[in-house]
């Protein structure tokens, strides 16, 4: 029973990020950007542009500029997120990939650090009066969220063990439409609940952010309208009007 | 300029960017006057607020979903991480919070996600999203015109969200529901009718451009020309409207006709394209914003002329660089071999490095000076061929001419400069409280290069600067003539010669 219940859930919640996530990069990539808007000083090429999206997303320049707090802070969460993420791989493979493996001590580091970072987001969000100012309930939930997923991932390892090996072959019967039971271990269920919260929300939250930095017309537009032409569509029928 | 000798360092300076205390609504009732029906017709707006205007707003905001991709990208993923709040010099110079970009964007960002969002739609508590009211749109007018469409705060995201484009789709929304601001809307039904921002009929553009000549001529003697509407001219020099009747501009304008003059080029003035200016970027309409760009086509064509030359405005050369060749090219009837279009400090810069001006430096000596970046020249745009050449051939242009030049503090220059606190269709005089709170981080950071360096005049390049600057100075304990223009430097140092065919043809 519990096992068809966490089968489904997490059915639908990879069917709701990938289909959700599929229909919003399908908006954006559709949707025109009629102007030439890139924030200046700007690549002259496609290399350059590249190069400067990748340091966006990679080492957040452009929040280093702003604050080194909270540059510290959501880095630090970023990029802890990213190790505790490849981490996990070693439940969807078999063999596990080597490297996979070589990364496992660091993923729990990795997922200590993770907390700090969002400890000090979510201080900063209740402590400094601007950042109060701006943040709704659902700002403060998303928090919540991604610290339990922590937290509750952590736990397995410090507080209560789970039995892994049955973790891993309920996910590989998962993937490969072969259900193997759930282990019924309350801090399992509590974190990989959360987890396919996170992936249903992610397509209709501020998490939209992943995939909206590569669609930013400030960062992804090449600096040459003087040598190119740059017109939209439905630019383009006003034209028809002209002499 | 009262000159402070106080080098001994012990007295302290407000630090530029100093950030306020919040004070909740201090500038809610901040806001321009609203443009009066016979204006907002020419501009295809409505002539008053309509009677259904939620729904209208809402389907216009509909429509700028599916054709601004800036639009939809930067009201979905925000994080609110904070970054930018300190950013704006709205915000830095009121703490009024709905001056912190986010906070301004979120105006719009929570009637778009009551619509255009699932949860919006059905849990609005839950990611504070709220019905357009009365009073929502209240809060559009006055906090919209309240940005400066100066881009600090998008270079200081990490998502690049530009809050400039949140505020142009604001107004846009407002004046298609029939809610314009008089001021812009006034200047470009001017435009639309008279060619220019303000008003300037043809016969006293003609008799302004006779005076300089005489003018020059007196006190250079050099016959320096100023021609209007001459067919065949090499050159269209399409300047600031302001240009021709303002103080410091004027001056700038005789310092781009001797450069000409030195550079033995043909040039003209267009009294069809007078203007550089393109207020349509300010309301975000991109068919008022096409049309003022037709006319410099339709000038250049007419004219017969080969370039098209800007002279010194922020927003005008973003217009012009970012947007001409989109709005009104392609400009294949123009000599290729040169940037179209072409800035007048490309111009002056390429003379002096090809050696082909000469400067008497001296003549600029009893000024001390520093520079204001504009801000859509230093975040909307590029002088010269490499990326950061708006930072740096200003500079050059500076150094060329004058003897004392200090830059002032690093995080209020180039990349990071902060705005005169009057441009994006502010320069009206019922704004002048949120125009001066605006000049405070450049008028902080001004009074400090006065103490440690002893600067008594600030250059810029840009019509909406140099007119918000005469006004602001004062209020800040400045002489009103403390702003100059670039070219005006240019103009004091320049040595001319009497027959500019002899300085030798085409220039690099």
């Amino acid at each position: 029973m519990l096992t068809v219940a966490y089968a489904s859930l997490f059915y639908m919640a990879t069917a709701v990020l990938v289909g959700g996530l599929a229909f919003r990069i399908w908006g954006y990539a559709t949707t025109p950007a009629p102007l030439k808007i890139p924030t200046t000083p700007a690549p002259k090429t496609r290399g350059g542009v590249v190069l400067r999206l990748g340091r966006e997303v990679v080492l957040f320049e452009s929040l280093f500029k702003a604050n080194k707090w909270i540059w510290l802070f959501g880095w630090l969460f970023h990029a802890a997120l990213v190790v505790v993420l490849l981490r996990h791989l070693r439940y969807f493979t078999l063999p596990v990939w080597w490297w996979v493996g070589l990364i496992q001590p660091f993923g729990v580091y990795a997922g200590l650090a993770m907390v700090a970072g969002l400890v000090g987001l979510w201080a900063r969000r209740a402590l400094v009066s601007r950042i109060r100012y701006i943040s709704a309930p659902s700002d403060h939930l998303m928090l919540a969220l991604l610290v339990g997923i922590a937290v509750s991932g952590l736990m397995m390892k410090y507080v209560t063990h789970t039995d892994v090996v049955a973790v891993k072959s309920f996910v590989l019967g998962l993937l490969y439409f072969n259900w193997q039971p759930i282990p019924a271990d309350p801090v399992l269920l509590v974190h990989l609940a959360l987890v396919a919260a996170l992936m249903i929300v992610f397509p209709f939250s501020k998490l939209l952010h992943a995939p909206g930095v590569f669609f930013s017309p400030t960062r992804n537009q090449i600096d040459n309208p003087r040598e190119r032409r740059h017109l939209a569509n439905w630019a383009r029928e006003l034209e028809a009007s002209r002499s | 300029m009262e000159q402070l000798k106080t080098l001994d360092g012990d007295s302290e300076f407000p630090d530029p960017l100093e950030i306020p205390d919040l004070i909740p609504g201090c500038m809610a009732a901040s806001k321009p006057y609203v443009a009066a029906p016979q204006f907002q017709e020419p501009l295809g707006f409505p002539r008053e607020l309509v009677e259904n205007w939620q729904d209208k707003a809402i389907a216009k905001m509909a429509e700028l979903r599916s054709k601004y991709r800036s639009f939809r990208v930067f009201l979905d993923c925000c994080v609110k991480c904070g970054a930018c709040t300190d950013k704006c010099h709205y915000f830095l110079g009121t703490g009024d919070p709905k001056n912190m970009p986010v906070a301004r964007q979120d105006l719009l960002r929570q009637v778009y996600r009551r619509h255009f969002t699932l949860a919006g739609k059905y849990l609005p508590w839950l990611v504070g999203a709220r019905d357009l009211t009365e009073e929502v749109l209240d809060d559009w007018y006055s906090y919209f015109h309240q940005c400066s469409q100066c881009r600090r705060c998008s270079v200081y995201c990490p998502y690049g969200i530009d809050t400039a484009e949140i505020s142009m789709a604001g107004r846009e929304i407002m004046d298609s529901i029939g809610k314009g601001e008089k001021y812009c809307n006034e200047v470009i039904s001017k435009v639309h009718s008279i060619g220019n921002n303000l008003g300037l009929p043809k016969k006293a553009l003609k008799s302004t451009l006779q005076d300089l000549e005489e003018e020059v001529l007196e006190e250079t003697g050099v016959p320096v020309r100023f021609p209007l509407d001459e067919e065949g001219a090499e050159i269209l020099l399409v300047a600031p409207s302001a240009d021709y009747f303002a103080e410091p501009h004027v001056a700038g304008l005789i310092g781009y006709a001797k450069v000409f003059h030195q550079a033995g080029v043909t040039w003209t003035i267009s009294s069809y394209a007078l203007e550089a200016a393109n207020f349509g970027m300010f309301i975000g309409s991109y068919e008022n914003m096409r049309e003022i760009a037709l006319r410099i086509r339709k000038a250049a064509l007419a004219l017969g002329v080969k370039r098209l030359v800007f002279g010194e405005c922020g927003h005008a050369w973003r217009a012009a660089y970012s947007f001409l060749n989109t709005l009104a090219g392609p400009f294949d009837f123009l000599d290729q071999r040169y940037p179209i279009p072409q800035h007048i400090c490309e111009f002056t810069h390429d003379l002096i490095q090809a050696g082909k001006l000469k400067f008497d430096k001296s003549k600029n000596d009893h000024l001390r000076l520093t520079f204001h970046d504009s801000c859509n020249i230093a975040r909307a745009s590029r002088l010269g061929n490499v990326p950061g050449g708006q930072f740096e051939i200003p500079r050059a242009i500076l150094k060329a001419c004058c003897n004392h030049f200090y830059d002032m503090a690093p995080d209020t220059i180039k990349e990071s400069t902060v705005c005169c606190g009057g441009g994006g269709g502010l320069l009206t005089d019922e704004l002048i409280d949120i125009r001066k709170a605006g000049a405070q981080p450049r008028m902080r950071a001004l009074r400090q290069v006065a103490e440690e360096h002893g600067v008594t005049h600030m250059a810029a390049m840009c019509a909406i600067c140099k007119a918000q600057f005469s006004k602001v100075l004062p209020m800040y304990g400045f002489d009103r003539e403390a702003i100059l223009s670039l070219h005006q430097l240019v103009s004091n140092a320049i040595i001319l010669e009497k027959d500019s065919q002899e300085s030798g043809g085409n220039e690099g």
